[in-house]
């Protein structure tokens, strides 16, 4: 009995902590104030400028990420020391990976580019942070093709290109939008890097989370009505992704079957 | 009749695999696991590189072609059936699938995924998918070991069959040598990546090269045809001689026994009990201090001492004798 209390008393606080904050936004906006806030110049700019880097920022991620992570699910020397390489984005503090693409790409960088604080900045800050998450889902989606399926369709007279979008690409989907799915995500949140490398120009470089920050000064309300705009967009990327993952059954377009 | 030849040193891990074979009908290379087998058969259909020789079809050059442009049937071990295509789209990966669906008698599964089949169906479907490639070489890797006990004894008449109509080059892996001479005109034993022997099944249990192939080689296989016979089943045996088994059957069927059940007589003992068969020493083998006598079509495995004192030479009479109940029957 005691022990059943206990655990009951150590979800109800757990649970209560993870939605208090979300809670509380809501308890102070209310659906029609996020509407209001809809046609708030300041909102609308942060909420195109984010979701054009976001999206830029996936392409690139799916284009060059995915024959990335094909090349990385085979064994080779070295192989390990690569993986890694893909991974530490991911443990880097944001403000190391802003200062990183500054002296990179910044006017007196590396590359002596006068990318930074440019649209195409907040897309590399974007990319640069989030495509470890969606490369690294991608490299254990392919790894888990049985490689006997891929030798029978060679058998069976597909060459390599048509192997891959017939049997490879739709055996490693789901592990595929898993992991874009959390990389856009992280695209969408991201702050540290892009304040750093891109600033936080309205209309140019102020994404939805900068437009938190900057409007946090000035009026507490504007801030509370984003971020509840950002709950609400991450939310139901969340539960889109659910859908997708528990919707993996259906045999068409990219079908995948529950047994193998 | 087209040929497959191989001639070729593939390296693997614990040593080389060097075989030279030439495949004309149904090939089995039998040997324990580890012994190079599944390779072979990735080296034929150009999924692994061998460091020297080559690999020809009726005169035409494989070496070194992707295995898209080898016309194989390869049927995998699990039949790596593709989990997210139906029966059909599987089937059609390959090729045209004409008739193949009642040929194979999985018209009615034509809409399933793999993941819904017996283990039985998955083959029919892989070997279907196979054919469907319109292949010049049969690959099949253990066809039979992914099966159990029952379905196996169906599947191997059916797949015995099923080689039969086809008439392909077919070179075929097992861990079973009696799997291996059930389905295969010829038997390889392959150790190692070496092969020890290469002969008929019939060949390789009476003259064994080897200890070891001896002792793979196990058993005796006799061809004929079952009909129950009061409690007993009694087996017409191709020489026209009657054997009798405790185990059942009906038809085509093969009798197992193995040497050292039969025992070698030179005058014919009056024991109806016993199946007794009379005929020609074929050869006399010794593989240590136990020789391997063919008698007729059976072979018999008796003592070095016994073999003296019956005096067994090539070319005179003996009667090998064994019981019904050191027979079994496998439906060929």
């Amino acid at each position: 009995m005691m022990r059943r209390a206990l655990v009951a008393l150590g979800a109800f606080i757990a649970l209560g902590f993870l939605a208090l904050p979300i809670v509380a936004i809501f308890a102070r906006v209310s659906p029609a104030k996020l509407v209001a806030q809809l046609s708030n110049p300041i909102v609308t700019n942060a909420l195109v400028v984010s979701l054009k880097t976001t999206v830029i920022a996936q392409a690139l991620i799916l284009v060059f990420g995915t024959p990335a992570a094909y090349a990385l699910a085979r064994s080779f020397r070295g192989r390990g020391l690569l993986v890694t390489l893909v991974e530490l984005p991911l443990v880097l503090p944001p403000a190391v990976a802003g200062i990183g693409l500054l002296a990179a790409f910044g006017r007196f960088g590396l590359l002596h580019t006068s990318v930074a604080f440019t649209q195409t900045a907040v897309i590399l800050a974007v990319a640069f942070v989030s495509s470890p998450l969606y490369v690294r889902a991608a490299i254990a989606a392919f790894e888990t093709v049985d490689p006997n399926l891929v030798a029978a369709s060679r058998t069976l007279g597909a060459g390599p290109v048509k192997t891959f979008f017939r049997i490879e690409l739709p055996l490693a989907r789901s592990g595929l939008v898993a992991g874009e799915a959390l990389a856009f995500a992280r695209s969408l949140g991201e702050f540290g890097a892009t304040i750093m490398f891109a600033g936080s120009l309205p209309k140019v470089t102020q994404t939805l989370p900068l437009a938190v920050y900057s409007a946090f000064d000035v009026n507490f309300d504007v801030a509370l009505a984003i971020g509840a705009l950002l709950v609400v967009i991450s939310a139901a990327l969340l539960i889109a992704l659910k859908w997708l993952a528990s919707s993996s059954t259906s045999r068409f377009p990219f079908a995948l079957s529950t047994s193998s | 009749m087209a040929r497959l030849l191989l001639d070729f040193t593939l390296p693997l891990r614990a040593f080389d695999l060097e075989l030279s074979l030439a495949v004309e009908r149904t090939v089995a290379l039998v040997g324990p696991s580890g012994a190079g087998k599944t390779s072979v058969l990735r080296v034929v259909a150009g999924l692994a590189q061998p460091s020297r020789g080559r690999v020809a079809f009726d005169g035409e050059d494989w070496t070194g072609l992707p295995p898209e442009r080898r016309r194989v049937g390869f049927v995998f071990q699990d039949y790596a059936l593709f989990p997210h295509l139906s029966v059909r789209a599987n089937i059609a990966y390959a090729g045209a699938i004409d008739d193949l669906l009642e040929r194979l008698d999985i018209t009615p599964l034509a809409d399933a995924l793999p993941g819904e089949l017996s283990g039985g169906e998955r083959q029919r479907v892989a070997l279907a998918r196979a054919l469907a490639r319109k292949p010049d070489v049969l690959l099949l890797d253990e066809p039979l070991a992914a099966l159990d006990a029952h379905t196996k004894s169906q599947v191997r008449s059916e797949l015995s069959e099923l080689l039969r109509t086809l008439g392909l080059p077919t070179l075929l892996v097992t861990h079973d040598y009696e799997d291996a001479a059930s389905l295969a005109d010829e038997v390889g034993v392959l150790v190692d990546g070496r092969l020890r022997q290469l002969a008929s099944p019939a060949e390789l249990v009476a003259q064994p090269a080897d200890a070891f192939v001896a002792s793979f080689t196990g058993a005796n296989l006799l061809h004929g045809t079952a009909r129950a016979s009061e409690d007993l089943t009694e087996v017409r045996l191709e020489g026209g001689e009657r054997v009798f088994s405790t185990d059942s059957g009906e038809g085509a069927v093969g009798v197992v026994v193995y040497p050292w059940e039969v025992s070698v007589a030179r005058a014919h003992e009056d024991d109806s009990a016993l199946n007794v068969l009379r005929g020609e020493i074929g050869s006399v083998v010794e593989i240590g201090n136990r020789v391997r006598v063919r008698i007729g079509p059976v072979t018999a495995e008796v003592t070095a001492s016994s073999a003296a004192r019956l005096d067994l030479a090539r070319g005179g009479v003996a009667y090998a004798t064994f019981k019904a109940t050191g027979t079994r029957l496998v439906p060929l």
